[in-house]
């Protein structure tokens, strides 16, 4: 098929015979880490001599940050920091994925390394017991670059049936979408649930509740495991936030927050106090809603297909049409959580909860909200 | 090519992911009606441990903008599971839901048919109510075409397709016997399988069910008809006249008894009830398509084994009558009869209310009675 790659026609049952060698007490670790794009994944693996049983078994690493967007060749090893573990669901247990932080040769961290900062701000507001749920939706392409499953040359019927759809005409690449679940659920990553959305080819996940800096570590690495999936499928998933132009929905990364105050009894006025606050910063907060500092998000929040215009802040009860959305439950029970709509598919989540984090939960004078 | 994109990805790839672990969490996926009265929507979400009973899972909501069921700005509709399947596409522990739609203010959606039906079903529990439903259905290629049909073309004229075997008169057994072992599994009441009169299409049978049991089973009985179609790459529809002209249409009879129609001497009631239907023909015909009557009037036009749309007949083993009273019951002077008015698309929960509101709660004119 032309819109496979040639890498998902190789025989997978001649990997399985190698993939089921036993390996005795040897351990492969792979490192995860975001590269200089902000939005793009890198990995690499190495042996270990054993399991490693928490984060502080793995040991620092580094690579070659000129091959990747993050520094020149004349100075180019960059640190890989180990901060989180997962279990393996490609290669499975005993072996690991590790999530890393990216210092530079000064022991500075990258200029994409956002986590680093988030995890300070999010010591700070510790004691809010801050959670957050992302919705991360996500268009799957052929290798061709067109929306897997479109007519060549073509266009599918208008939106309308696709949405949490079934049935061949209505859901194309379901197995992805099946895999992937089946392997956050391995690795320990948090995955809430999974639909259909509304243009056909694309799929959404959601992970949380996480809280901290918890949301950006898993968000990560569910990211990196549904484009293994889709590599082992010959197909790609894409998280530009506006695929195909016209009359076809883009694709966000709505995120869902909550302190402790706005779960409890009367929470509601704590969840207006901080809309309120949001919305006095959208700008600040767009600029950090997507990695080219709102560029990316122009092409999506038109105001049209469910999302809100990028020049305008607003706010409503179960509106998805609104920058912020308080879902209609809440607005009954007077408690719960709110939706920020406004976040671009291809966000880094570290830079995401840790505007809100700040602008909800820091006072003015303790932030400076970078550009 | 006739199958989806999607079926050509690597099942062996999938089969890999599928049969990772997961530990405790389960996934459950919610199954619902959309906005046009014959669409299913479905989205999953992880549950930390295995729900025994329906009770246990909690209540959810969907975007209603985007299932033709609400406005964007008002768009959150509710989602109160119903009943509960085995689910044969992830196996156990995970499960089906077929859910329920509440409005954003707690009130049925305007296709909540179960909610009524539920109630007459409740009121009239004492007499046991039966159904079995023939389900009929054509299997179609993503071009739309009937699946196995030549393009641009039709196959010989019918005759030796009806229940038929080989390659020339079978189009697509792998479907059926598919679905009828995940129905199987799942626990839906599925109770034999046959090919159509026209080629590509097929009747499955589930029942018999007592009650609100009928329209539960037959609706998870189609959804799992279309997610094993979206697996083989074709789509399943219940188009009541998928191809005009000598084609058969495709329909829904229903077989119906109560406690006294089985016992002996029951063939009285059997004709009472017939009696009853005769002189609301017309509100029968609005409740057995989801388009109150229109759809049937392509299929329903006294040829092909149905009756005509605007006359109500009966008879013993008469297929051309709207109500077929079976042979062996003519005999037996006891059993059930079948009403072949029921369009393929038909809501079950609206077929078997009305047989309940016109035979048992002996309802009169072009109204149901509100309670």
């Amino acid at each position: 098929m032309a819109s496979l790659s040639v890498s998902s026609r190789l025989n997978k049952a001649v990997r399985q015979q190698y993939m089921s060698l036993p390996q005795g007490q040897k351990c492969q670790v792979t490192y995860i880490w975001i590269d200089g794009t902000g939005e793009g994944l890198r990995n690499k693996t190495r042996t270990l001599d054993m399991e490693p049983r928490s984060i502080d078994d793995i040991p620092e690493w580094n690579f070659d940050g000129s091959s990747t967007s993050q520094a020149e060749g004349s100075n180019s090893d960059m640190y890989l920091v180990p901060v989180h573990m997962f279990r393996d669901p490609f290669t499975l247990d005993p072996n690991k994925l590790v999530l890393c932080e990216v210092l530079k040769y000064n022991r500075l961290p990258a200029e994409t390394n956002h986590r680093n900062s988030c995890k300070d701000v999010m010591e700070k507001i510790k004691e809010h017991s801050l959670w957050f749920g992302m919705e991360q939706e996500y268009t799957l392409l052929g290798i061709d670059g067109c929306p897997f499953s479109w007519p060549t040359n073509g266009f599918p019927a208008p939106q309308g049936p696709y949405y949490c759809g079934v049935g061949a005409d209505h859901a194309y690449g379901r197995d992805v979408v099946e895999c992937h679940y089946k392997a956050c659920l391995y690795a320990g990553v948090k995955i809430y649930g999974t639909n259909a959305e509304v243009m056909p080819s694309q799929w959404e996940f959601q992970v949380g509740p996480c809280e901290g800096i918890e949301m950006g570590d898993h968000l990560w690495v569910a990211r990196f495991l549904l484009h293994r999936v889709c590599e082992d499928f010959g197909i790609v998933a894409t998280l530009d936030p506006k695929p195909i132009k016209g009359n076809w929905n883009g694709a966000g990364c709505h995120t869902n927050i909550s302190t402790k105050q706005m779960r409890e009894e009367g929470g509601l006025q704590h969840i207006e106090k901080a809309i309120e606050r949001l919305s006095k910063k959208h700008k600040e907060h767009i600029r950090m809603y997507d990695p080219r500092g709102g560029e990316d998000n122009v092409r999506r929040l038109t105001g049209l297909h469910e999302t809100s215009s990028i020049d305008d802040f607003s706010a409503g009860v179960a509106n998805r049409g609104a920058s912020i959305r308080i879902p209609r439950e809440v607005g009954k029970d007077g408690r719960g959580y709110f939706e920020d709509r406004r976040p671009a598919a291809n966000c880094d989540p570290y830079a995401v909860t840790k505007a809100i984090a700040q602008t909800c939960l820091l006072d003015p004078e303790e932030v400076s909200l970078k550009n | 090519m006739a199958t989806s994109a999607s079926a050509s990805l690597s099942k062996a790839v999938k089969q890999q992911y599928m049969e990772l672990p997961q530990g405790d969490k389960v996934q459950a996926m919610y199954i619902w009606i959309d906005g046009t009265g014959e669409g299913l929507r479905c989205k999953t979400r992880t549950l930390d441990s295995e729900p025994k009973s329906i009770e246990e899972l909690p209540e959810w909501n969907f975007d209603g903008s985007s299932t033709y069921q609400a406005e964007g700005s008002n768009s959150d509709m509710y989602l109160v599971p119903s009943a509960m399947f085995r689910d044969p596409f992830r196996k156990d522990p995970n499960k089906l839901v077929l859910c329920e739609v509440l409005k954003y203010n707690r009130k049925p959606a305007e296709t909540n048919l179960r909610i009524t039906c539920h109630k007459m079903m409740q009121m009239v529990a004492d007499q046991h109510p039966w159904f079995g439903m023939e389900q009929e259905y054509t299997i179609l290629g993503t071009d739309g075409h009937p699946f196995g049909w030549p393009s641009n073309g039709f196959p010989g004229p019918q005759g030796p397709y009806y229940c038929g075997v080989g390659a020339d008169k079978a189009y697509g057994r792998d479907i059926v016997e598919a679905h009828y072992r995940a129905c199987l599994y799942a626990g839906v009441n599925i109770c034999g399988t046959n090919a159509e009169v026209m080629p590509a299409q097929w009747e499955f049978q589930v029942g018999p069910c007592e009650g609100i049991d009928m329209g539960d089973h037959l609706w998870v009985a189609r959804f799992i008809l279309h997610r094993v179609c979206e697996d083989f790459g074709v789509v399943a529809s219940f188009d009541p006249k998928p191809i005009p002209g000598n084609w058969n249409g495709a329909g829904c009879h229903t077989n119906f008894s109560t406690k006294e129609m089985r016992e002996d001497g029951g063939l009285k009631a059997i004709e009472d009830s017939i009696e009853k239907l005769s002189k609301r023909h017309d509100y029968h015909i609005r409740a057995y398509d989801p388009k109150g009557g229109l759809d049937n009037a392509r299929r329903l036009t006294g040829r092909h084994e149905t009756s005509n749309i605007h006359e109500f007949s009966a008879g013993v083993a008469n297929r051309g009558a709207s109500i077929r009273i079976p042979r062996n019951v003519g005999q037996e002077k006891r059993g059930y009869f079948e009403d072949r008015r029921p369009s393929a698309n038909c809501d079950p929960y609206g077929v078997t209310e009305a047989l309940i509101r016109t035979c048992l709660l002996n309802e009169e004119g072009d109204e149901p009675t509100d309670y």
